[in-house]
């Protein structure tokens, strides 16, 4: 292995911390190649869905299977990149969420005329951007990462081109994310102005000595960064874009939009208040909870009134990032933990959800079935699937049994050891006004349908691989909701130390 | 290990009709039943069994008290979380009432119920599942979750298997506003546990939901006060008390017949087990503070409850506002805190449960056979039924209060038992049983005396149906005649409740004269 030190001047336990992200890289190569060389729609997504396995195992021996090997973390590989625990789970999560969007898009992709494979050159792609994103402890890697993550999702957003929704909302995506971009950017320029560097712990460690005219730069620089992230987070009011590029978006790639990349993103923010003391700017942390009430607020009203699935799911998960500042703000041990907790319930549950609308649509390529009306009295035609959607729905109501559940304990308990009255009560009230929509869809599913439904699930959905997928994450939906000590061990050995 | 099962039957017994039913209607009905059958004859065996002279409560402050049954598994070690359950005299007569209800939930529903049998006693068998994980769970999270589970299969079984009211509301409307009352109430307790939980990681160190280890948090008086509130809340949607009760008619009036049976026979006495239980023991210096009010809370339900009742056309309506007048009872009688009281408290939630679901029953059979539960629309029902009539005169006697039945005796021993700690309080409460009397004997006068609508004879109560409700005659004259085994088997956990109410008064007294003579020089 020397020759590897001597040519890239990184030692093999850096280059080991390294494999899943050089694997994935490798993936992408071959799927490119296996594009060019033949178009085949299974071939394809079975290279990407293996790649995506390949990268995934190192972290899954890593974390499960301790006593056989473990990755040689925490290390630093260059000043770009951190590879610790925290990093680890966060890369596999957005691997497992990567693998379902791939799994899910198979499904859907089968009935669609045009070119399919490239959906899944641009799927990789963005989660390399969402490992890199996770990995980075500096602005440049963060800031190359964040728009391989956002970049490909242009695309996947508007990949059905000749549907005008999907077109609509690629290009919706593309202009609002470069706008969020350039706020990034402007901020990371004005904290560099008066800390002069773009290392997150350097920048803590000089902000502390900041007074004067310079400190009020260094909170612009932060507030803009701060909205830039907003954007990416749909928190309210940066959230415009969001109803529109979950509507339009091909089911399987709002679920990604939906979960990895807001994962990658929430992640990194986490690291930023720790590494680089974000939390001592008291300012910064108002801001914070102005978002998160106002998120909670605003995306709980505006989904009370929505007969769109799709749309729903998008102003609910406004309200989800809003309950999850909630844990940001607490800070601590234990408020990283429960972000790591409820990150994990939310991608399980958002994942679960849009799946079904996914297997719903997949054998119609004109239009996704997203009309809660679509959905009426499934139980009594696909009673599997719609349990899959109850139980999804209930816990992104956070019913207990359910994986919502265990997140929602975790935040409110987060919130209640640092007396975080106000935003307790805000959770309190999002959920009770949350309750009303989530049920008003799940009813829908089990009420009596008078006609016959333009939409359902072929009948052997659940054999294919999206509708295995569909039962394992219900299967951990309930699993996380029951018995979750396992996964909170997971996640509080990925903590941030 | 039978605590376990207790709870563990229901649920497998649940998932079991459900995938039954594609070998025949009837079968989920008779696996509900002898489900049903099961949970009440370990309940019965427990009874038979168990030496209920102790409660943990029971040497409160001195430690050693214990439970007459118990279990615990680790469950979250990582945040103090155990699956422990507990038993003892006040939570094995809540877990006999619910399994006794439950039989009566499924035998009434056997012909109502037509459509998707399976899932609908799959949801039924859930819902008392987890009232009875409430009744047993001794740790404050494994309580919650129970509390917040039974709702959504209560949520279907209202909002599937309801009735649309002509000119009403729709059953999904009602179903939602129970929904969303209890579980927003449901949070802000659950707000309420964090805090007790911080509170006392605060004072020793250890984190944990486990009761026993809550009971005796050091906090301060204004702490205690927020945190029995939060608690209070949950608690007051549930039973209900005024102002929070306005889910309850709602529900009734849109819920199946098993449904209201089940909503007004067991799911109202988690509130009133739970303020036993919870409230009052981990808070007692606040609940003794609060005690005023929540008496004041209790009379104005009464006469409130009473006054409703009286002007309702709806039977069902009716017999619900009828239940927020008798749970005023048990909310005075549970803030009076003595022992005669807290006694009467626990026949009270019995014999409610037994009345008020033979009532419901009673509902439900007219609806059956009249396709209206419209008072307008009845009127000489006597003539044209034989066994209905009188057994519904039966029940709404005991209503009323009526000597020698149940709920005369749970009342007679509220108001025996405040009379001492808050007369006038006790006498505004005692005008309820006047208003009961009312509004009971013109429920009879304006259903079954007068005129006949018509002169046809309708179909009566078959074997199923009258056994149904003679089942809950018999008990409800044995409660009435003989209360003493119920008594004795409650006595230790009601002395305890008493004991710590006490204490809690005792040292706001003696706060009071401290803050006095210092404030004197």
């Amino acid at each position: 292995m020397s020759f590897l030190y001597v040519h890239g001047g990184l030692t093999p336990d850096q280059w080991l911390t390294m494999l899943p992200i050089l694997i994935l890289s490798l993936t992408i190569v071959v799927v490119t190649s296996a594009i060019a060389l033949k178009r085949h729609h299974w071939w394809n997504a079975t290279i990407s869905v293996v790649g995506l396995n390949l990268a995934l195992l190192p972290l899954f021996v890593h974390f499960w299977l301790p006593g056989v090997w473990t990755l040689p973390v925490p290390q630093t590989v260059t000043p770009l990149f951190g590879i610790d625990n925290y990093a680890c789970f966060y890369m596999a999560m957005i691997l497992v969420t990567s693998l379902a969007t791939a799994t899910l898009s198979h499904a859907y992709m089968e009935g669609y005329t045009g070119n399919r494979e490239e959906v899944y050159l641009l799927l990789l792609l963005s989660t390399l951007g969402g490992l890199t994103v996770v990995c980075s402890r500096h602005f440049a890697s963060f800031f190359i990462g964040l728009e391989l993550l956002s970049v490909p999702l242009y695309g996947m957003a508007g990949y059905l081109v000749k549907e005008r929704r999907s077109l609509e909302a690629g290009t919706k995506y593309l202009v609002l994310s470069a706008v969020a971009s350039a706020f990034i950017l402007f901020g990371m320029a004005l904290i560099y102005s008066q800390t002069g560097t773009l290392a997150f712990a350097a920048i803590g460690a000089r902000s502390a000595e900041l007074a004067g005219s310079a400190r009020t730069v260094m909170m612009l620089g932060s507030a803009m960064l701060l909205v830039g992230i907003g954007f990416k987070l749909s928190l309210s009011p940066f959230h415009l874009w969001t109803p529109d590029v979950y509507e339009g978006a091909p089911a399987p790639v709002t679920s990604y939009l939906a979960t990895a990349s807001k994962t990658a993103v929430f992640a990194l923010l986490v690291r930023y208040f720790v590494e680089a003391r974000a939390y001592e700017m008291p300012t910064l942390v108002d801001v914070l909870t102005g978002l998160a009430i106002l998120s909670i607020v605003v995306g709980n009203v505006l989904a009370l009134r929505q007969d769109n699935l799709k749309r729903l799911l998008a102003y609910s998960s406004i309200a989800h990032f809003g309950y999850l500042l909630v844990a940001l703000i607490a800070a601590g041990p234990l408020a990283v933990e429960a972000v790591g907790v409820y990150l994990l319930t939310y991608v399980v549950t958002t994942l679960a959800a849009f799946g079904v609308v996914t297997l719903m649509s997949s054998p119609y390529s004109d239009h996704d079935a997203e009309d809660l009306f679509d959905y009426r009295g499934l139980f009594w035609r696909r009673p599997y699937l719609t349990a899959i959607l109850t139980v999804a729905l209930l816990s992104l109501a956070g019913v207990p049994l359910t994986a919502g559940f265990i997140g929602k304990f975790y935040v409110m308990t987060v919130g209640a050891d640092k007396h975080l009255w106000l935003l307790l009560g805000a959770v309190v009230l999002g959920s009770a006004v949350g309750l009303y929509y989530y049920l008003r869809a799940m009813v829908q599913l089990y009420l009596r349908q008078r006609w016959v439904q333009k939409y359902s699930a072929p009948l052997n959905w659940a054999q294919g691989t999206g509708g295995g997928m569909l039962i394992l994450l219900m299967l951990a939906m309930l699993l996380l909701g029951i018995f979750p000590t396992p996964f909170i061990n997971l996640v509080q050995a990925a903590g941030l130390h | 290990m039978i605590l376990i099962w207790l709870f563990m039957v229901p649920f497998i017994g649940g998932l079991l009709c459900w995938q039954i039913e594609r070998f025949g209607l009837t079968l989920p009905r008779w696996i509900a039943l002898g489900t049903m059958f099961i949970v009440l004859m370990l309940a019965l065996l427990l009874w038979h069994t168990g030496d209920y002279s102790q409660t943990l409560l029971g040497n409160h402050g001195a430690g050693g008290g214990h439970w007459v049954e118990e279990f615990s598994v680790p469950w979250i070690p990582r945040l103090g979380i155990s699956f422990s359950f507990g038993l003892d005299g006040l939570s094995l007569l809540m877990v006999v009432l619910t399994g006794l209800l439950g039989l009566m939930a499924v035998a009434c529903s056997w012909k109502e119920i037509a459509r998707n049998v399976g899932f609908f006693h799959l949801n039924l068998m859930w819902n008392l599942g987890g009232v009875i994980g409430v009744f047993l769970a001794t740790d404050l999270f494994l309580y919650f979750f129970f509390w917040e589970m039974m709702l959504v299969p209560m949520f279907f079984l209202i909002a599937l298997w309801g009735h649309n009211i002509p000119g009403g509301k729709s059953r999904v409307f009602s179903a939602t506003k129970f929904f969303i009352f209890t579980q927003a109430s449901g949070l802000i307790m659950l707000v309420s546990i964090l805090s007790l939980v911080f509170v006392h990681y605060r004072a020793t160190g250890t984190l944990t939901f486990a009761y026993d280890a809550l009971l005796n948090t050091p906090m301060g008086a204004a702490t205690e006060y927020w945190l029995m509130l939060g608690f209070f809340i949950a608690f007051a949607v549930k039973l209900p008390v005024v102002p929070f009760h306005s889910w309850l008619p709602d529900a009734h009036s849109q819920a199946p017949t098993a449904g209201s049976v089940d909503l007004a026979g067991v799911l109202l006495k988690t509130a009133a087990y739970s303020l036993l239980r919870f409230a009052v023991p981990l808070f007692p210096h606040a609940s003794f503070a609060f005690a005023p009010v929540a008496m004041w809370l209790g009379v104005i339900g009464i006469i409130y409850g009473a006054l409703l009742a009286f002007s309702q056309n709806d039977v069902k309506r009716m017999v619900a506002y009828t239940s927020i007048s008798h749970m005023g009872f048990v909310l005075v009688g549970i803030y009076a805190g003595s022992e005669q009281a807290l006694q009467g408290v626990v026949i009270q939630m019995l014999a409610h449960g037994l009345s008020a679901g033979a009532l419901f029953i009673l509902c439900g059979e007219i609806q059956e056979r009249l396709h209206t539960r419209d008072l307008r629309e009845m009127g000489g029902l006597w003539a044209r039924f034989s066994y209905l009539p009188p057994i519904a005169l039966f029940f709404a006697a005991a209503s009323l209060g009526l000597p020698g039945l149940g709920n005369f005796v749970g009342e007679f021993l509220i108001l025996l038992g405040s009379y001492k700690v808050a007369p006038v309080v006790t006498i505004f409460a005692a005008t309820g049983l006047i208003l009961a009397a009312v509004y009971s004997l013109m429920l009879v006068q304006r259903a079954f005396l007068g005129k006949p609508k018509s002169d046809e004879k309708l179909r009566d109560l078959n074997a199923r149906e009258v056994v149904t409700v003679v089942t809950l005659m018999v008990l409800l004259v044995g409660l009435g005649l003989y209360p003493q085994p119920v008594l004795d088997i409650s006595h230790a956990s009601m002395a305890a409740v008493q004991e710590i109410y006490q204490s809690g008064a005792t040292a706001t007294a003696s706060a009071a004269t401290l803050t006095t003579t210092a404030g004197a020089p």
